[in-house]
Order: structure tokens, then C-alpha cells, then sequence
């Protein structure tokens, strides 16, 4: 195998982080009319990652090629990867279908065959549908070694291998494996950049190719239906109680005490 | 759905940025209190002032010995007098507990104290127009006061001033969602106001940092500026109607919601910036904005001030009725944000002039294909050197820090602060001189040795309204004695305004002169006369 890397980066469109997400008045979903959407955050840390890495060392990336699977919109999402510095990209057109992680690790896998990949950088989630699955079914499907939730991220020229120091429950995890390899990131990894004025006018030149899962050869029929969506119960304002002992009798007549 | 998780953990991280940016904004402070002449910026979006004035055991020296100033010929507070507020107040309206108020003696930026016995809080215009009947019998003093956000030390008390708050009239009255019209005490917060306004779709036509602490009432009587004014108009301009009470109780009844009114002289627009020296307003009416649903912002770097105000020019014409802030930042301010702040620089290479562009529209596809045909022409005459654009909210909020972090930042070591509007042209030239002025003398350098760090300038452009800073390493007379009065004389000299949008409050009271002729001070004089024979309104201030 060529030690050079041929970087996958699949990257979702999203409702902006920065937004509070609202359920539409049918309860099948989140209102998406009239709302800002952005590159989802996880995927725009794994972007972030795969640039470092080539500006690290330029003769170690041969290309990164960002990927995203969603409606035409997406296309928003591709051009801001490709002003980031994504080289050239593919949207798959799904229309307005929600496709649950199986289906999107399918497509890309048949992606990364197409584009002959041997790193594919992810986000850990998305945080429309905080899934968490997509990296990890799409190590399964390409049978790759994957490491999940990265904090940091060395690739080592000369072996090919690269060590990655994952985010676990109380600390941190350091593992080490050999290309091709799948990388969920977390959020300490980055901070992604601003895409600078002379990029964005460039990327308007950079090749967005557009596919449809057939052309794949990919079925992405749900298998879940949603029957319903609701807001989180809201929370009961407080009282204020003159004295302790009116708070004791409070508490014993909601039965806590 | 679960949508929590992966919001909740970007929040955190944006939280955390914002938590160790107040932390030092209360180190600048804590800076700042020793110095007299300091002042923090009023622009600030993401930072409330009146965090916690308890937090800080330090106090201000008393106003009247700082500035020498006499005791007017004011009546003395009797418990006679207390008992009668009392009768017409409810029971949490007269605050007389020495530590409950210290908060309303003291500035926020501790640089003002009075040392007043009495504060009224009135839940009503009738409850004011009672307290005001009295004290103008009684020859008592007051200072009415929002939430205590100004910059000028106009809301607090001098000497011994009743002070009247209206934190306690603060009830939203009516808001019409076809006209857009909201009628509101005067003491509703600003946010309160406008995240009510949010919920039905408009906003509130101005913004200022201070928006978590200050009165729209507040904001009505100061005619405050803020970020937003190049898009929405002055408040002389959106107010449409005011209540007010004058100092012997008389209540105004303007509280129109008409746009158009051509009968008798437009009164309101007295009150509009009168700093509580003609009345005290008690409710307001005025004209909202919808809410913008596409929201842009551009950081471009430029190689000069001439490329600025060309940068300025054509956004007014291509970008027209979506351009919503237009804000210059000169290199030593960003230099300095940059220095106390962990944020990532949006540019990577270095220019003398940065310019922060925010477009609101209804149409995203449109504003984006706009703005960016206009960038593009920018960067293709050259116009600009570099620039980025925020793709998500995030990264929007961040490009705006670098605006809004300036004045904290600025405040490390103390700083002297200028609020003023003069023509585009010279804008910068004053920011020029005051350097060259400084290194001339020898007290501005990059090392410990010099008392200045430099001559720093900023500000809202679109408006003509520019923020001379000049931060300091420490307190040296000889730097205040090179700034003032030159500072004045030179704006003086090309007809500018040494208050643009701060007001005069106590601190300017004494230089009206270089922005107003004998003649105009003579005819605000009269009005006041007229209004306040016994001088009884926010006295010691104004003019």
C-alpha cells in the first residue's frame, strides 16, 4: 500500500449548534423551516484535522476529499469544506430522506472504495440525531481498525501507522494502528478555522460531484420509523418558603420527607 | 430525538470561553478601580456590567472629594419625609439599609460614589408624580436611575439625592405584531424586552453590551447608541411616544403610537437624551424591527484608513438595505484582545485596519449571494487585503468578540476613553495625532518604561462615531495633561461631538462647550429652568 493518504471526510448538514432546536407542530421531527443550518461540529473538527495533517507534512497527503449525504443543500455544506481546504468532494443526493447511520456508513463505504481512501476522519456524532454509529459500522463494514472519540491524532510517515489518543470515561486512552484506518473525533481535537475570502473563491472552482445512492448500488430504505417527537417536559417553577419548619411541611405534603 | 448531548457538549465549550473571558473582565476592573479616569465601553454584546457590585470589596472615593464639588442649596431629608414616602409606597419601595444601598451610590465601573440615605422604588407613573410633587415642595434633590449601566456617572447620586429607581416599573404594557409597536415601563431590561420581542417574531431597535442590565427607560433618557444604530435609526427616530413626569409631578401623557404627529412641538424629543434632567420618563412607546432570519458577518483586513472608507462606501451601495454593522478596529486594539484572549485570530497575517461587516436579511440565499458578490469585487480591486466569513453561529459570535472584547481588554492597566463623532475623513487622524503627540513627550512604547501603551482606536464607523482609547501600564499625570484638553480642542476644531453616545452626565458636564456654542448652551439652560425651576432633577450634572 501507498503511504500516502487519501483522506475521507464525510460532513453533515445540520441545524446550527448555536440554535435551539424546535418540534414541528406535526411531532414528526424538528422545525427546519426558517432555520440556520451549518456543518455539523464533529465533522467540522475531523475537516479541521485532516488540513493539520497536510499542513504538517504536505508529501504525506495526496488528497482529502470531503463527502456529505443529505439534500442538494448539502452542496452548502461541500463548498465550505472545499474553501476549508478539502480538495474536491461528492455530495449523494438523498433529497429530504433522514437516512439512519447504516445506510450513511453504506454509502460511504462505497465511497471510499471509489476514492481509493485509506484514512476517513468523522465526526463522533452528529448532533441532529446523536446517533454515534456511523464510524463505527463503517470500520465494521470495511472491516478497518477504528479509533473512536479522538483528542489527538499523529500519523507516522515512515511506518504508516498512526496513533491516536482517544477521549474515555475519566481520562484517556492512547492506541495505536496501522493504515487504513476509520477516526471518530471529539471535541478537544480542534478548533476549526474561518474560511478565508480568497478560498471560498476558490472552492467555487474545486470539483463537487453529485450522486444518487443508486448510482451506488446502495438501497437506504429506513428500517425505524419515528412516530413521535416531543419537547422535554418543562421544568415546574420553585416556591419560596418563609421558614424551615414551612419548608418541612412542604416537603412531607409532596410526600419527599 | 435526542438532540442534547452533542449541543449540550458544544455549548460547554462555548461556555467555558465565555466564563474565562468574565473573569477578566473583573481582573480589568479590579484595575481599574484605583483610577479615577477609567472607563469601560459600553459595546460589549456578550457581557452584563452589574454582574455582582458586592463582589468588590473596593470603593470609589466619594464624587464630591474627587472632583471638589459644593453641595447645592438643597433641602435635608427629615424622617418626615421618609414617612410620607412611606405612605405612599409599598414596603420594599424605600430602601434605607446602608449595604442594600451601596449598589445604587456606586457607577459599575466604581469610578463615581454618592452617598445618598434614601432609594424610592415606585411601582407606578402616579406613585413617581406623588415622590416629585414632594421633593420639588420640599426642595429635595433626586437622581432617577435605570440599571445603572452609564458611562458618564449621570445615574448616581453626588451628594446626599433621593434616588428614584425605576427597577420596580417593569411590566410590558402592549405590543401590536402588525405595526410592531411595543409600550413598556420604563424599567424593563433590555433583554427582557427584546427576548419578549424574539418570542413574536421582531427585535428590539438597539443593542449594547449592557443589555442585561440596563432600562429601556434608561436607555430612552441617555439616547443610547449601541451596535445596531447604523441599521436601526436613533432612538429619536424609532421612540414614538413617551410618559413622563416633570419635577413638580405634572405627568406628560406622550405615550402615542402614531408614526406621524405634525400637531404642536414634538416634546418627546427633549426627554430623548435629557439624562433625567427635564423629568423622569415612565413608560415608553416605540417601533420595533422584525426579526432578522439571516444573519452574515465578514472580518476583513485592510492596508488602509482611505481603503476603509472605500470598503464603507460600497457596502452601502451593494449591500444596502441588508447591512446591519459596519465596525473598524485598528491593529493595536486587536493586538491587544489578541494578547488577554484565547481566541483563534481570524486573519492570519497582520493588517493596520480590520472591519467587521454583519448583514440582516430575510432571505438567506439572497444575503449570502449579495455579500459575497461584494467580497469578491473587494478582493479583486484590491480594496481589501484579506478576510473570512463565518459559516456557522458559532464562528459568527466569535468574529464579533473581537469587536466586543476591546474596551475590557483595553482595561488591563486603566485607560482613558473618548466617545467621539467626527467626519469619516479624519476619523483616524485623531488616533494618528494622539500617537505622535504622546511619543513626541515620551510616555507611549511598547516597553514597561512608558506609562501609555498606545494610542488605540475603534468604533462604529457607520455612524461616525469613533472610540479614541488610550490603555495604560499605570497612572502618570503627564499623559492626562497631553490628552486633555487637546483631545476636545481637536474635535472641536473639525466640529465633531466629545460625546458621541456615552452622554455628559458628570464627567463631560464641564466640556459641552467645545461641541455646543454659547447660544445652545443658553437655550438647554432656559429649557431646564423652564422644566426644573428648583433644579431638583439629577442636579450637579448636564450642563
Amino acid at each position: 500500500m501507498s503511504s500516502k493518504l487519501r483522506i475521507l471526510v464525510p460532513v453533515k448538514r445540520v441545524i446550527d449548534s448555536a440554535i435551539r432546536p424546535r418540534v414541528n407542530k406535526a411531532q414528526t421531527g424538528v422545525e427546519t423551516q426558517g432555520v440556520k443550518f451549518s456543518i455539523n461540529p464533529f465533522c467540522d473538527i475531523a475537516l479541521e484535522e485532516a488540513i493539520r495533517i497536510r499542513e504538517g507534512s504536505k508529501s504525506l497527503v495526496e488528497k482529502i476529499h470531503a463527502v456529505s449525504a443529505g439534500s442538494i443543500k448539502s452542496q452548502e455544506t461541500l463548498r465550505t469544506a472545499l474553501a476549508k481546504g478539502a480538495d474536491e468532494s461528492t455530495l449523494i443526493d438523498v433529497g429530504d430522506k433522514d437516512l439512519e447511520p447504516l445506510s450513511v456508513a453504506k454509502l460511504l463505504a462505497k465511497v471510499v472504495e471509489a476514492q481509493d481512501s485509506n484514512l476517513v476522519i468523522l465526526g463522533k456524532q452528529a448532533i441532529d440525531n446523536d446517533s454515534n454509529q456511523t464510524g463505527q459500522l463503517l470500520a465494521g463494514l470495511l472491516n478497518w481498525p477504528q479509533a473512536t472519540n479522538a483528542s489527538k491524532v499523529e500519523v507516522e510517515e515512515s511506518s504508516g501507522s498512526v496513533t491516536v489518543t482517544r477521549e474515555v470515561d475519566g481520562g484517556s486512552e492512547t492506541v495505536k494502528a496501522k493504515l487504513p484506518l476509520v477516526i471518530t473525533t471529539d471535541l478537544r481535537l480542534n478548533e476549526p478555522r474561518y474560511a478565508s475570502l480568497p478560498n471560498i473563491m476558490k472552492a467555487k472552482k474545486k470539483p463537487l460531484k453529485v450522486v444518487k445512492p443508486d448510482d451506488l448500488g446502495v438501497d437506504v430504505s429506513s428500517r425505524l420509523e419515528i412516530l413521535k417527537v416531543t419537547e422535554p417536559p418543562v421544568r415546574q417553577a420553585g416556591i419560596i418558603v418563609g421558614s424551615t419548619d414551612e419548608l418541612i411541611e412542604r416537603l412531607k405534603s409532596a410526600g419527599a420527607v | 430525538m435526542r438532540t442534547s448531548l452533542g449541543r449540550a457538549i458544544s455549548r460547554a465549550r462555548i461556555s467555558s470561553r465565555v466564563s474565562a473571558s468574565r473573569l477578566s473582565i473583573n481582573a480589568s476592573r479590579a484595575v481599574l478601580a484605583s483610577q479615577p479616569f477609567t472607563e469601560i465601553g459600553n459595546n460589549a454584546g456578550s457581557r452584563t456590567p452589574a454582574i455582582s457590585y458586592r463582589a468588590y470589596s473596593k470603593q470609589a472615593k466619594l464624587t464630591k472629594d474627587t472632583y471638589h464639588t459644593e453641595r447645592g442649596d438643597y433641602g435635608q431629608l427629615t424622617s418626615e419625609d421618609i414617612a410620607y414616602f412611606k405612605s405612599i409606597l409599598p414596603e420594599n419601595g424605600v430602601v434605607q439599609d446602608k449595604t442594600d444601598l451601596e449598589i445604587y451610590n456606586q457607577d459599575w465601573m466604581r469610578k463615581y460614589r454618592g452617598s445618598s440615605e434614601l432609594v424610592l422604588k415606585p411601582k407606578t407613573t402616579e406613585q413617581v408624580s406623588q415622590i416629585l410633587k414632594y421633593c420639588n415642595e420640599k426642595k429635595l434633590a433626586v437622581v432617577p436611575q435605570g440599571g445603572n449601566t452609564g458611562l458618564v456617572g449621570g445615574s448616581v447620586p453626588v451628594f446626599d439625592e433621593v434616588v428614584i429607581s425605576l427597577a420596580n416599573m417593569n411590566q410590558i404594557q402592549s405590543f401590536d405584531p402588525v405595526t410592531g409597536i411595543l409600550v413598556a415601563d420604563a424599567g424593563v431590561i433590555l433583554e427582557n424586552a427584546d427576548n419578549f420581542l424574539r418570542e413574536q417574531g421582531f427585535i428590539f431597535p438597539l443593542d449594547l453590551g449592557a443589555k442585561g442590565s440596563c432600562h429601556i427607560g434608561g436607555n430612552v433618557a441617555t439616547n443610547a447608541g449601541g451596535l445596531r444604530l447604523l441599521r436601526y435609526g436613533s432612538l429619536h427616530g424609532s421612540v414614538l411616544g413617551l410618559q413622563a413626569v416633570l419635577a413638580d409631578g405634572t405627568i406628560y401623557n406622550g405615550l402615542s403610537k402614531l408614526r406621524k404627529d405634525n400637531t404642536g412641538y414634538d416634546l418627546k424629543q427633549l426627554f430623548i437624551g435629557s439624562e433625567g434632567t427635564l423629568g423622569i420618563i415612565t413608560a415608553v412607546s416605540i417601533l420595533c424591527a422584525p426579526k432578522p432570519l439571516a444573519v452574515n458577518a465578514a472580518f476583513l483586513g485592510l492596508d488602509s484608513f482611505e481603503q476603509v472608507q472605500k470598503t464603507f462606501g460600497r457596502a452601502k451601495g451593494e449591500l444596502s438595505e441588508i447591512l446591519s454593522a459596519f465596525e473598524c478596529m485598528d491593529a493595536n486594539s486587536q493586538n491587544i484582545v489578541a494578547k488577554y484572549t484565547d481566541l483563534a485570530r481570524p486573519l492570519e497575517g497582520s493588517h493596520p485596519f480590520y472591519v467587521l461587516i454583519e448583514t440582516s436579511g430575510s432571505n438567506k440565499d439572497h444575503d449570502d449571494a449579495k455579500l459575497e458578490k461584494f467580497l469578491e469585487g473587494l478582493l479583486e480591486d484590491e480594496v481589501i487585503a484579506d478576510g473570512v466569513v463565518a459559516q456557522d453561529e458559532t464562528q459568527l459570535k466569535n468574529l464579533w468578540q473581537w469587536r466586543e472584547l476591546i474596551p475590557e481588554k483595553l482595561g488591563h492597566g486603566g485607560v482613558y476613553k473618548y466617545d467621539v463623532s467626527i467626519p469619516l475623513a479624519d476619523m483616524f487622524k485623531l488616533v494618528d495625532d494622539v500617537q505622535a503627540r504622546l511619543e513626541e513627550a515620551g510616555v507611549v512604547g511598547d516597553s514597561e518604561e512608558f506609562p501609555a501603551i498606545a494610542s488605540v482606536g475603534y468604533g462604529h464607523i457607520g455612524d461616525g462615531n469613533l472610540h479614541l482609547n488610550v490603555p495604560l501600564r499605570r497612572y502618570d499625570e503627564k499623559v492626562e495633561k497631553l490628552l486633555e484638553p487637546f483631545v476636545y480642542e481637536w474635535v472641536s476644531k473639525v466640529n465633531g461631538s466629545i460625546s458621541a453616545e456615552h452622554g455628559l452626565g458628570f464627567a463631560k458636564k464641564n466640556y459641552i462647550q467645545y461641541s455646543k456654542d454659547a447660544g445652545s448652551i443658553e437655550l438647554i439652560r432656559d429649557l431646564k429652568k423652564l422644566y426644573d425651576p428648583k433644579a431638583i432633577l439629577n442636579p450637579y450634572k448636564y450642563v
